[in-house]
């Protein structure tokens, strides 16, 4: 294997373009997620920014809507009803799909899977290479929506039949939808060559001595999250196609007794209820495609940080097991009253509230691992502790959603929208952050500005709460999310003042990215030169010479000889024993 | 203006930033201080004690958050299993405030106290089976708890006894409006389908059944407290979902099916409108108003009209551009006015025959339009 590096090494000469564009390199291809990640994330978050502007001061005229949506959308800068649904639409769909999937996944997976493991690269180069192609494509085709005649998808990124089916039923259900689900398939599709090849990858490329239980719990976050995609994603895929049957060809697998816009469709026997539980069959899995990796690089994270072994290693691994098998059968718990029989209610309040046990176990154990360290508070392990701090508050308020007689009242409110976006939303930026500012020296050689950091990690870390923790109490107030405007009801106007507040806090969070940007992006050019290992890691990645190289180690590839937890080990002077460190003779194994 | 305004300080941000960056790279300068970017004794206290800040932050927005939005969340519930939703989740708030206190504080406070120094060793704790087993075996005991109750209510909320004395009514919902059937003396209601819609009656009712024949079709919904309420939901075009908060009832709206959801009433509008809590929440809406008025009078426009309460089916399943304001009044009588309701009512059969003969002038004129629009809907479908 080596020997055939070399080769390549001396008989190839990169040009720009198999370096830098068509890479087929996993360290190249991690960045190009990630940049890519990035510039939707600032799509999506600027839209959100948009459509709260609206919410706090409804119909009002802004300057920036017209000049950002232009005259059709937001004539005299007053947005309009349909163009704040694409908002919100679009804004779904690119923050759950484009930057916490692609964007987190694509570029931890394949930065950390081949250096976690010690492998050379990806098991195919190729295919990663048209993995993030596609992944490009499905972004470009998914923005350009943004701009057909008759607007984008505007359905809600569930995209429910029949309003995403009918034409008639919203503007966005024109070619808007059509591009959008153009667009899924296409991300659908590079998501499984990734997911495949991160499987194939640990399994069969693991260096010697790295057995499965030395394995660091990025990887086993990574390699099981790959899992769940593999089993999921096909069937939003199923469901997208027959959608796409239902509109173009007339079939009517999710439509039925249909009259609109003055005529009777001849639609017969379909149910919209077997779309929500495809969709959902994927959907709520990808909840966990979105947080595990977040939660594989805390771990990491904390436990380096904390220069502390992180506490259960193999409770840490039983339970992401757990949370993947239990999310498969989770799904109906976003469909309680859906019309489906409630006795599958019950059975799905049963499942759901079993997946607290195992995320009770991994707050617990965090918070463990933090106990009597020795705690390097930088950038990266405050994201980090601020994710379980996340993950917590918007978790526990899971036991009301995921309680099928609770639901009943707050299903579709606010609270739901506070909910998510505290446990996956936020708490996976913060994964996606802390893994940026822990891994840049790793991906770039050079090092971001810690005190930027810590200025972006605080009013974060207030904004999202003064966002999110508001939004609680309007739910619970019955007011529903994806409404236009909350003035039709005057039975909300109490609520407006806490609209206004929730706004702010959400456009100076918004504004603070930019200190994030400007880090990221300076530092790339302009900041310090990275050491071989600056976190004074266990985990091979940091093996690895700074410069990028094909083959990720220059001789050898490393041989794996402990766990990647060894620090504060007894045995041992130093504080961290990385895991090529052959065990000293007669040294015991200290853990589990 | 304000665009410009917004790139300039845009600008400045970025310009400011760069020379807050060169500043901390010059006082690092010549000292000793390590410019690694990793983090050091000194950040380590500093981000130590601001992450206890974040803490005391956190509490106090809680605390804050308590008690002045505490007071807008929904209150009192209107029906019958209300309260045990009510219940259920006044138990659920009080276990997640505890776990929440509880871990935000060792979370945080761990963040402060462990903070890092140099040359100071951490503690090498890798695993222990008995602490494990307890935060498993304690989230499974109370929640195994929170199921078994909740599951005990979900089965009286939503398993419907066909047998017991119910009031039906039909909510169906279109984009974007709701109209409610009340299914009248004989307490069915008739069949129904979308391809029977024509004209006054469109709700698709089959005026061939006999059990149509007494059905009565409004726009506002009375219903008489103290009886459970039987309601099949019907959609025309797309997914909808009747939310009746007050009631601590939902359902999705489902073209092609019917779904149900029953409850009953235990205020009338006129006892919930009394309730302490509901007449300084009017207060305090009308108060805003007022001063929204004051606003809108200044720049020529009309004032809004006072507010009143009443309950609301609104619609909380996205259905379309106007699916914020799809709302119907509901309005719970006492059996004896609900009663005297349902004797003003024109039953449908009676509104589609009225339609059909050509007596007054004003429903020939309406029975024209009707025509009119036939006519373009088959000439579309030849066209098709």
């Amino acid at each position: 294997m080596s020997a055939e590096v070399h080769d390549h090494e001396h008989h190839h000469k990169d040009t720009f373009i198999t370096k830098y564009i068509f890479s087929i390199d996993h360290k190249m291809i991690a960045k190009q997620y990630l940049i890519t990640g990035i510039i939707m994330g600032v799509i999506g978050v600027g839209m959100s920014l948009l459509f709260r502007m609206q919410l706090a001061w409804p119909e009002e005229s802004f300057r920036i809507f017209n000049i950002l949506l232009g005259d059709k959308w937001a004539p005299n800068g007053v947005m309009t009803n349909d163009i704040y649904l694409s908002l919100v639409t679009i804004h779904g769909t690119i923050m759950v799909f484009f930057v916490l999937t692609a964007g987190l996944s694509g570029t931890f997976s394949n930065l950390l899977i081949p250096l976690q493991i010690g492998a050379r690269d990806m098991a195919s180069g190729f295919m990663n290479m048209v993995s993030y192609w596609l992944f490009f494509l499905s972004s470009v085709i998914m923005i350009g929506s943004l701009f057909v005649e008759s607007g984008p998808a505007n359905a809600g990124w569930t995209i429910y039949p029949p309003l995403s089916a009918l034409p008639q039923s919203i503007s966005g259900s024109g070619l808007g939808m059509t591009l959008w689900l153009v667009s899924m398939a296409i991300f659908i599709a590079s998501s499984l060559m990734g997911s495949l090849n991160y499987i194939v990858t640990v399994i069969n490329l693991r260096t010697k001595g790295m057995s499965m239980t030395r394995l660091p719990l990025t990887i086993w976050a990574f390699f099981v999250t790959a899992i769940i995609g593999v089993v999921s994603f096909p069937v939003l895929l199923s469901a997208a196609l027959l959608l796409i049957f239902d509109r173009s060809f007339g079939t009517s697998f999710f439509l039925s007794d249909i009259y609109i816009a003055g005529e009777v469709l001849h639609y017969q026997g379909g149910s919209p209820v077997l779309f929500e539980h495809l969709f959902w069959f994927l959907g709520h899995p990808e909840v966990y495609i979105v947080i595990l990796p977040a939660l594989g690089i805390t771990s990491e994270i904390i436990a380096t940080n904390s220069r502390k072994p992180i506490f259960g290693y193999r409770a840490m691994i039983m339970s992401i097991i757990a949370i993947a098998f239990l999310s498969t059968i989770v799904w109906g718990h976003h469909m309680f009253i859906s019309g489906m029989n409630p006795f599958l209610g019950s059975v799905f309040t049963f499942t759901t509230l079993l997946i607290a046990i195992p995320s009770a176990v991994k707050a617990f154990n965090y918070i463990t691992t933090l106990w009597k360290g020795n705690l390097q508070l930088n950038p990266a392990m405050l994201f980090s502790i601020g994710l379980v701090s996340t993950f917590i508050t918007g978790g526990l308020t899971g036991i009301i959603l995921g309680d099928s007689t609770l639901d009943i009242n707050v299903h579709d409110t606010y609270f739901v929208v506070a909910h998510f976006h505290l446990v996956m939303g936020i708490s996976a930026l913060y994964g996606m952050f802390a893994g940026v500012y822990h891994w840049f020296p790793r991906m770039f050689g050079r090092m971001l500005n810690k005190n930027l950091g810590y200025v972006h990690f605080w009013v974060t870390a207030i904004c999202a709460y003064g966002v999110f923790f508001p939004m609680h109490f309007i739910g619970l107030a019955g007011l529903p999310r994806r409404y236009y405007t909350n003035t039709a009801f005057p039975l909300f106007d109490d609520l407006q003042n806490v609209n206004v507040l929730i706004t702010v806090f959400a456009l100076v969070g918004g504004a603070f990215q930019l200190v994030f940007l400007y880090n990221f992006f300076s530092s790339i050019f302009y900041g310090k030169k990275a050491v071989m290992n600056p976190w004074k890691s266990n985990t091979l990645e940091w093996t690895a010479p700074v410069e990028h190289i094909h083959g990720n180690w220059p001789g050898e590839i490393p041989e794996v000889h402990r766990w990647p937890y060894d620090y504060s080990n007894p045995n041992h002077d130093v504080d961290f024993v990385p895991q090529n460190v052959p065990m000293k003779p007669g040294e015991e194994v200290l853990h589990h | 203006m304000t665009s410009l305004l917004v790139i300039i300080v845009l600008v400045l941000l970025a310009v400011a930033l760069w020379q807050l960056t060169k500043i901390f790279d010059l006082t690092q300068v010549g000292s000793n201080v390590d410019s690694s970017e990793v983090a050091t004794d000194k950040d380590n206290d500093i981000q130590g004690y601001l992450m206890f800040g974040f803490l005391a932050f956190i509490y106090i927005f809680t605390i804050y958050g308590l008690f002045t939005w505490g007071p807008l969340v929904l209150h009192t519930p209107a029906s019958a299993h209300g309260g045990e939703i009510d219940f259920l989740m006044n138990i659920t708030w009080v276990l997640i405030f505890i776990v929440q206190a509880i871990t935000q504080v060792l979370l945080h406070y761990f963040a402060f106290k462990y903070r890092g120094k140099q040359g100071q060793k951490a503690l090498f704790f890798a695993d222990n089976n008995k602490l494990e087993a307890i935060w498993s075996v304690i989230p499974a005991v109370v929640l195994a708890g929170l199921i078994l109750y909740g599951l005990y209510a979900w089965t009286n909320i939503m398993f419907i006894d066909e047998d017991e004395d119910t009031v039906v009514v039909e909510l169906y919902a279109q984009q974007f409006k709701w109209t409610a059937r009340v299914a009248g003396e004989d307490n069915v209601l008739g069949k129904a389908n979308v391809r029977y819609i024509e004209g006054v009656n469109t709700l698709g009712v089959d005026l061939a059944d006999p059990y149509a024949q007494d059905d009565i079709v409004v726009s506002e919904l009375h219903i008489p407290k103290g009886k459970k309420i039987h309601f099949k939901i019907r959609s025309q075009d797309v997914l909808h979902s009747a939310y009746m908060p007050h009631f601590r009832a939902q359902m999705n709206c489902v073209p092609g099916m019917v779904t149900e959801f029953a409850f009953e009433p235990i205020y009338t509008t006129s006892e919930y409108r009394e309730l302490p809590y509901m007449i300084e929440k009017v207060a305090n809406i009308n108060a805003i108003r007022t001063k929204k008025s004051a606003a809108l009078v200044a720049k020529g426009e009309t004032a809004l009209d006072p507010y009143t309460f009443d309950y609301l089916l609104l619609c909380n399943k996205i259905c379309g551009s106007s699916h914020y304001n799809m709302q119907m009044k509901i309005v719970v009588d006492t059996p004896e006015d609900y009663k005297a309701w349902l004797k003003e009512q024109t039953v449908l059969a009676e509104q589609v025959k009225a339609a059909a003969t050509p007596a007054p002038v004003e429903g020939a004129m309406e029975a024209d339009s009707l025509k009119v629009k036939e006519t373009a809907a088959t000439s579309k479908v030849v066209m098709k």
